[in-house]
């Protein structure tokens, strides 16, 4: 199904930040991710891609136990973290949400002004010493989320008054407030003009120089612009993963073929 | 003829409308349902409304008239000189109309016959004494104007009964023959019904709201009476409160407003906390077992009638501080019935009420902010903290405030656990009582609807009224805003 020989020659380049092995995911009895075995790499942007309902958001909540708060998901199989099992019991799922974090499919920002949902989480895991300081993330945040310029005369008004792209760029700037790790990244410009994408590309792309960066999306324009490596669902199989260009200009896979041709979807 | 049979009669005068409706409707249409413009059952309906409604309202309007009528014609049968001294005329006519009802009943068990019923006179036999054989109630001796005047009235309300059965009646076929003269295959039957459904809809609407305005202006008439007889800078200023039947009362309605304040501040210190822990409990943490369980537990505990609260104020929360705190504690409650009684039974009272409206509303905040929380690495109580009640604050507010009005109206709980001494005082174990339970008390036994000790009841039924009523508007005006809120 998928190629082991490939994953083996890109471990030398950059070292494995994910590790997941034989994952299973359930909801009651709908069997949602068969048997996936993937490898996410450190200072790399990784694209999902893949047909709606393919199981790619379930697998990126997989990475940072969002899927815990749904009570009928049942997940199986190992995904380690930095080598660490992040399903063992003894890794608080707080501690790892801190360290992955994510920006939603739909945005979602608190009924709090804007400079709060941004402070959130530094105030949360005590990332500010002094106020200037905090001042200081909100400001590099919302300027790193491409929204600084429509927002900084407004800072006190709430989130929720805000655009919907509006809304899904101070998401972006929300997560990356917390300086997490890897940065899971659920269909984050669907909602946005051209020129809040590419600006957000351009964040994801600076990103890349410290973290890993996971993104689900539905253009295949922007998997083949920001990512080097590319995973495609389908139904729940992981159906091929490697470097972007190869999956974009010589699939192993027909299914893989006929998807980014447009002719499954 | 009773009621009850006219009724029937219109019943099935209607039900033979809609059928020759129908079938009327069908022959116009040469037996083809396609070439109607609506429905055959909506011809039937049509003619079956036209039937019903027109009588019907007859009916009422009569049956409401009817007494009027026959009380103005009765009256003037009534001479002066047959009113004793200290009764009124209103007392006499109630009499009569006691007196032929006797006469009515006592000619339907055969115990007097009805020539006798008729021209009986007071001053020959004795009618009062026959009455009383045949097991009527009457209370005084039947005189000879009140004997003549209820034999009139007897005779006037069988006519007027007789003459609106048969108009009545006569309506009812007249709806029947003009719903029928409609009927052919164009008539757009369907409209027709459809405007008299809502026709329908907007009476009962109106009578809810028309009920509320009547409620509300007896409040006003008597309170603006009340006023006529006791100055209101005395009602809202004086510091005591101290009816007396006789005359000389001071009617402050201060103390009345500290007892209720007093009381409901101690129910809400119990119930806000623990509903609204019990709300967060129950919606973030419970699991799916225990939440099915505990949830409609909590829920029973609204159910329970007020009355029961204060049962278990007056034999269970009393004694039990009364022991702690009482002469053989630390001797700071004289009796068991205290402020601190009543406002821990209503505070128990109002638990449910609190934490169910909390916990909807805790349910409400999308579950997409949660994941958001979560998403950066927060627990659970920071989730709660920060992102959840803050969310759901003025949800839990207008609940508060309700809870609020309910403390204020609340009446039996008060009765029975708070006493009855109006008191102006910080103490909560003192006994103390709140404007409803003093509302119960000026006007129970009997008391004469013209003294300001009866018609202060109306005042502070007002003043309790426009309380509650700013309450409810506040809580509803900020349960709209929070509503809007997520969109
Ligand atoms: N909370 C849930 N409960 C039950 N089933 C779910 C739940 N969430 C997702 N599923 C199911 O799991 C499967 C995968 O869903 P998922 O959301 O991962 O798809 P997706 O690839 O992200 O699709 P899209 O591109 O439309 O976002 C779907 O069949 C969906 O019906
Ligand atoms: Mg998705």
């Amino acid at each position: 199904m998928y190629d082991a020989p490939h994953t083996e020659r890109d471990v030398d380049q950059q070292d494995i930040k994910i590790s997941a092995r034989k994952v299973q995911v359930y909801y009651g009895t709908t069997h949602a991710i068969k048997d996936v075995d993937c490898d996410i790499e450190d200072k790399t942007v990784t694209a999902f891609i893949g047909p709606s309902g393919c199981g790619k958001s379930t697998f990126l909540r997989c990475l940072n136990r969002m899927n815990d708060t749904i009570d009928v998901c049942r997940v199986e199989g190992d995904i380690s973290i930095d080598g660490e099992d992040i399903y063992d019991k003894r890794v608080d799922p707080v501690q790892l949400r801190a360290k992955v974090g994510m920006v939603f499919q739909k945005p979602n920002p608190f009924p709090k002004s804007i400079y709060d949902n941004i402070a959130y989480g530094p105030r949360i895991h005590g990332l500010a010493k002094s106020k200037a300081d905090l001042d200081e993330i909100v400001e590099k945040s919302l300027r790193r989320g491409a929204i600084w310029d429509e927002v900084k005369d407004r800072l006190d008004a709430p989130g929720t008054g805000l655009s919907g792209g509006q809304q899904q760029r101070l998401c972006i700037a929300r997560a990356i407030a917390t300086e997490p790790e890897v940065l899971l990244m659920d269909e984050p410009c669907s909602a946005l003009d051209p020129i809040a994408t590419s600006q957000v590309e351009e964040l994801i792309d600076e990103l890349r120089q410290d973290y890993s960066v996971v993104i689900v999306t539905h253009s295949m324009q922007q998997a083949a612009r920001v990512s080097q490596k590319t995973a495609f669902f389908h139904l729940g199989n992981l159906v091929e993963f490697g470097d972007t260009g190869k999956i974009f200009t010589n699939p192993v896979d027909s299914r893989t073929e006929s998807y980014i041709t447009g002719r499954i979807g | 003829m009773p009621v009850i049979w006219l009724i029937v009669i219109v019943l099935a005068l209607a039900a033979a409308g809609f059928i020759l409706g129908r079938t009327r409707a069908m022959q116009s249409a040469g037996g083809d349902s396609r070439h109607l413009h609506s429905l055959p059952t909506y011809y039937g309906s049509n003619v079956a409304l036209k039937a019903v409604v027109p009588a019907m309202l007859l009916m009422v309007v009569w049956l409401v008239a009817q007494p009027f009528y026959v009380n103005g014609v009765v009256s003037g049968m009534i001479p002066d000189s047959a009113i004793a001294d200290g009764s009124s005329r209103g007392l006499v006519l109630a009499e009569v109309r006691r007196a032929a009802d006797g006469l009515d009943n006592a000619v339907a068990q055969g115990a007097i016959s009805e020539e006798f019923a008729r021209n009986a006179r007071a001053d020959f036999t004795d009618v009062t004494t026959r009455l009383k054989e045949a097991g009527q109630i009457v209370t005084t001796q039947i005189t000879q104007p009140v004997l003549r005047a209820a034999q009139e009235y007897r005779v006037i309300n069988a006519t007027g009964n007789m003459i609106m059965s048969g108009v009545v009646i006569l309506v009812a076929l007249l709806g029947v023959f003009w719903g029928l003269r409609e009927t052919n295959k164009d008539f757009r039957a369907r409209n027709v019904v459809e405007k008299s459904v809502m026709a329908l809809l907007i009476a009962a609407a109106s009578i809810a709201v028309l009920t509320t305005v009547g409620i509300v202006l007896s409040l006003i008439f008597n309170t603006i009476e009340f006023f006529r007889l006791y100055p209101a800078s005395e009602f809202f200023g004086s510091l005591t409160w101290a009816p007396s039947f006789g005359g000389g009362s001071e009617l402050g309605v201060l103390p009345l407003l500290w007892g209720t304040f007093y009381i409901s501040l101690v129910a809400l210190i119990v119930a806000v906390p623990i509903g609204l822990f019990a709300a967060v409990y129950l919606s973030e943490y419970a699991s799916k077992p225990v939440r099915s369980f505990a949830k409609p537990m909590l829920e029973v505990l609204a159910g329970i009638p007020t009355i029961v609260y204060g049962l278990f104020a007056l034999l269970t929360i009393g004694p039990m501080l009364l022991s702690v705190f009482g002469p053989d504690g630390t001797g700071w409650m004289g009796g068991q019935r205290a402020v601190i009684t009543a406002g821990l039974a209503m505070g128990i009272m109002l638990i449910p009420f609190v934490s169910s409206l909390s916990d909807d509303i805790i349910n409400a905040v999308p579950q997409a902010m949660r994941d958001g929380s979560y998403g950066l690495g927060a627990t659970k109580s920071e989730t709660i903290k920060q992102v959840i009640l803050p969310a759901a604050l003025p949800g839990i507010v207008g609940a508060v405030l309700l809870a609020t009005s309910r403390a204020i109206g609340e009446t039996m709980i008060v009765v029975l656990g708070a006493g009855a001494a109006a008191r102006l005082s910080l103490n909560p174990f003192e006994a103390m009582t709140t404007v409803t339970a003093k509302i119960v008390s000026q006007l129970t036994g009997d008391s004469d609807f013209a003294s300001p000790e009866a018609l202060v009841a109306f005042a502070l039924g007002m003043t309790l009224f426009i309380m509650t009523l700013g309450l409810n508007v506040f809580a509803l005006y900020i349960v709209r805003k929070y509503r809007e809120q997520y969109d």
